[in-house]
C-alpha cells in the first residue's frame, strides 16, 4: 500500500438557511403570540391568555419531558405515564393538606416552603411508583410495541383504581396557598400570581434539563443513547441502568407536574393524569419523539393554542390542538425537532 | 496456539429465526492482526457483534484472556478492554466530534497525549473538533469511528469493514493508522473486503463461509496462492 495522502479539509461557512434552520421552530412560539394577538385583539385579555398559556405550557413539558426521554432510549411507549401525574398529585396534595398552618400563613417563603415539601413528596413518591412499574410492567415487553401499549395502559388503570382506594372516589379541592392567591396587574392586564410562579418553575426545570443534557458526561451518555443505544453499550456503559433512571427521574417530573396542576386546577382527581395524557402525546408526537427542546417548544405551542382558540371558541380547544399536530407532522413527519436515530 | 487473547470454540448463534453461526472455532493471537474474510452473508459480521455481546450466542464459548466473556453484558465486555468499531460506524450524529471522543473515554478522560496522537493520524478530526460529527464525511466519520476505539488502551480492537465505500485516498489514510496501531503491538480482528487491506495489515487470517471459519493460516499464505483465494473466497485477483 502507498503512504497516507494528506486530507486536510477545512471548515467552510454553512449557507443561510442552514443557520437558521434550527432556530424555525422556536420562532413558531413569538409568530402564535403574534398570532393570537391579532385575533384576540383586546391587549390585556391577550396579555392573561399568553401567560396562562406559557403556564400550561410549562406544566405540560414537565410531564411530558420524561416520556420523550423515556421513548428515545428504549422505544418504549408508556401509556401508563398519566399514573405518575395522578399519584404524584395525590401525595403532593395531601402533604399541602396537611400542612395547612404553612399554606394558611400569608407569608410567601412559608407558602414556597409548603409547596417545596408537597414536590419533595410527589417526586419521591412518582419516583419509587416509576422504578416499580418500570420492574413489574415495562422490563417483561422490551421491543413489543403493542403489547406495551396494552399492558402499561392497565398499569395505568390499576394505580387509578389504587388511588380511589387510598383517597377515596370524590374529587379533592385544594385552595392555592394565600401568598399566591390572586393576581397582579400588569400593563393593565391581570396576570395570576400562580401562573407567573408556574411559568418561571417551568423554565428553570428545562434550563437545568438542558444543562445535564449538554454538559455532563451522563447528558451525553443519553443523547447518544436515544440515537444509538447499542454502540452506548459497545462504549461500556450500562445502558439499562441509565434507562431505569431516566424512567424514575421521567415519572418523578410527572409527579411534579402533577402537584403543579393540581394547584393550577384547584381540584385533583385519580383520572387526571390520564386526561391529560392526550395533550402529554401531542406535544412529545410534534416536538419529536426524545428531544427535550422538541417537547419544551410542543408544549409551549400546546398550551398557549389552547388558550387562545379555548377564549375565542371554546369548543375547538382540544381540536385546535389536534389540528396542530396535523400540520407540523405534515411539514415535519418526524417532529420540529427529529432526533437522529441510528436503529 | 498458545498465545491467544480470543478464543471463539464452537460458538452458534442465531438472529431471530435464522440460524448464522454454526460452530465457529478460531484464535485470535496477542498482539497480532487476524483477519477475517470471506462472502457476503458469511457470518463474519455477525461473529464480531457475538464476541461484543451485542448478539447472544446459544452454543459455545468466547474467551478473552482466559476468560469466559460468552454470557456477558456488552457493556462489561467493552469494559474489560474490547474496542469496537461497526459496520455503521456507530457515529452519534447529534453529538459533535469532541463529544463522541469525551464519551468514548469510559475511564479516565482524554489526555492531550492520546490526543495529540489521534489528530496526526486523523487530521481532518482537529479541523471539525466542535463540528456536529452528522456533518462530516462517510470517510472522516469512519477516521472519527476508529479514533473513538482509540480513546482509551485496548486489549482487543473489533473492526469491522473499515474501508467500506471509502475513497482510495481514505482507505490509504485508514490502512496507514491501523498499520500504526499494529506497530504499537495491538491485537486486531477485522473484518475486511478490501484484499488488498487485508494483505497489507494481516497477520493471520480465517475465511469464513456459511457461518463456519473453512480455513485459517498466515495472511502471507494466501496472498501468495490464487488458486487458494478463488476456492475459499471466490477472487481471481488475474482475471480482476
Amino acid at each position: 500500500m502507498s503512504t497516507a495522502p494528506q486530507h486536510n479539509p477545512t471548515l467552510g461557512q454553512a449557507s443561510l438557511k442552514d443557520r437558521f434552520a434550527p432556530y424555525i421552530p422556536i420562532a413558531l412560539v413569538p409568530l402564535l403570540m403574534l398570532v393570537g394577538m391579532v385575533a384576540i385583539q383586546a391587549p390585556s385579555s391577550w396579555m392573561t391568555l399568553t401567560v396562562s398559556g406559557l403556564a400550561m405550557g410549562m406544566m405540560i413539558f414537565i410531564m411530558a419531558s420524561g416520556l420523550t426521554l423515556v421513548f428515545g432510549l428504549m422505544d418504549v411507549i408508556n401509556f401508563g405515564h398519566g399514573a405518575f401525574v395522578s399519584v404524584g398529585a395525590f401525595i403532593g396534595i395531601s402533604i399541602l393538606l396537611s400542612l395547612g398552618a404553612l399554606t394558611g400563613a400569608p407569608s410567601l417563603f412559608l407558602n414556597i416552603l409548603a409547596i417545596l415539601a408537597a414536590i419533595v413528596g410527589a417526586m419521591i413518591g412518582a419516583g419509587a411508583l416509576g422504578w416499580a412499574f418500570e420492574r413489574v410492567i415495562v422490563k417483561p415487553v422490551y421491543g413489543a410495541h403493542l403489547k406495551q401499549i396494552l399492558v402499561t395502559m392497565g398499569g395505568m388503570i390499576v394505580v387509578e383504581q389504587l388511588i380511589l382506594v387510598l383517597w377515596g372516589p370524590d374529587e379533592i379541592f385544594i385552595n392555592r396557598p394565600e401568598a399566591l392567591k390572586g393576581a397582579f396587574i400588569f400593563l393593565g392586564a391581570a396576570v395570576e400570581k400562580y401562573r407567573l410562579l408556574a411559568v418561571v418553575f417551568g423554565l428553570g426545570i428545562f434550563f437545568a434539563m438542558r444543562w445535564v443534557l449538554r454538559h455532563t458526561k451522563i447528558g451525553l451518555i443519553v443523547r447518544a443513547g436515544v440515537e444509538n443505544g447499542e454502540m452506548v453499550k459497545a462504549l461500556g456503559y450500562p445502558l439499562r441502568l441509565v434507562f431505569i433512571s431516566i424512567f424514575i427521574a421521567g415519572s418523578a417530573l410527572a409527579g411534579l407536574g402533577g402537584v403543579m396542576w393540581g394547584l393550577y386546577q384547584e381540584v385533583i382527581t385519580a383520572h387526571m393524569g390520564g386526561n391529560l395524557m392526550v395533550l402529554v402525546f401531542i406535544v412529545v408526537i410534534i416536538g419529536g419523539l426524545g428531544s427535550v427542546e422538541g417537547c419544551f417548544i410542543g408544549a409551549l405551542l400546546v398550551g398557549l393554542l389552547q388558550n387562545y382558540v379555548g377564549f375565542l371558541d371554546p369548543k375547538l380547544a382540544l381540536v385546535s390542538n389536534i389540528g396542530l399536530m396535523v400540520l407540523i407532522l405534515m411539514w415535519r413527519p418526524q417532529g420540529m425537532v427529529p432526533v437522529v436515530r441510528a436503529k | 496456539m498458545s498465545n491467544s487473547l480470543l478464543s471463539l470454540k464452537d460458538v452458534h448463534a442465531n438472529i431471530h429465526q435464522y440460524n448464522i453461526l454454526h460452530g465457529v472455532n478460531l484464535e485470535v493471537p496477542k498482539g497480532e492482526v487476524t483477519m477475517l474474510l470471506g462472502r457476503n452473508g458469511a457470518g463474519k459480521t455477525t461473529t464480531l457483534r457475538t464476541i461484543m455481546g451485542l448478539w447472544q450466542a446459544h452454543a459455545g464459548t468466547i474467551e478473552l484472556a482466559g476468560m469466559d466473556v460468552t454470557r456477558q453484558p456488552t457493556a462489561q465486555i467493552a469494559k474489560q478492554g474490547v474496542g469496537y468499531v461497526p459496520e455503521d460506524m456507530g457515529i452519534f450524529s447529534d453529538l459533535t466530534v469532541e463529544e463522541n471522543m469525551r464519551l468514548a473515554a469510559v475511564s479516565a478522560p482524554l489526555s492531550q497525549e492520546r490526543m495529540d496522537r489521534i489528530f496526526l493520524a486523523f487530521p481532518p478530526l482537529k479541523t471539525f473538533w466542535h463540528s456536529a460529527a452528522g456533518n462530516l464525511s462517510g470517510g472522516q466519520k469512519q477516521m472519527l469511528s476508529i479514533a473513538r476505539a482509540m480513546a482509551e488502551e485496548r486489549q482487543l480492537y473489533l473492526i469491522d469493514e473499515p474501508t467500506k465505500g471509502l475513497a482510495p485516498a481514505i482507505i490509504n489514510t485508514m490502512a496507514a493508522a491501523l498499520s500504526e496501531l499494529k506497530a504499537k503491538g495491538a491485537t486486531i480482528l477485522m473484518v475486511e473486503q478490501n484484499f488488498e487491506v487485508a494483505k497489507y495489515l494481516g497477520d493471520h487470517c480465517a475465511v469464513m463461509e456459511d457461518g463456519k471459519i473453512i480455513w485459517t493460516g498466515p495472511m502471507n499464505e494466501l496472498a501468495q496462492d490464487n488458486e487458494l483465494q478463488e476456492r475459499l473466497m471466490g477472487l481471481n485477483m488475474e482475471a480482476s
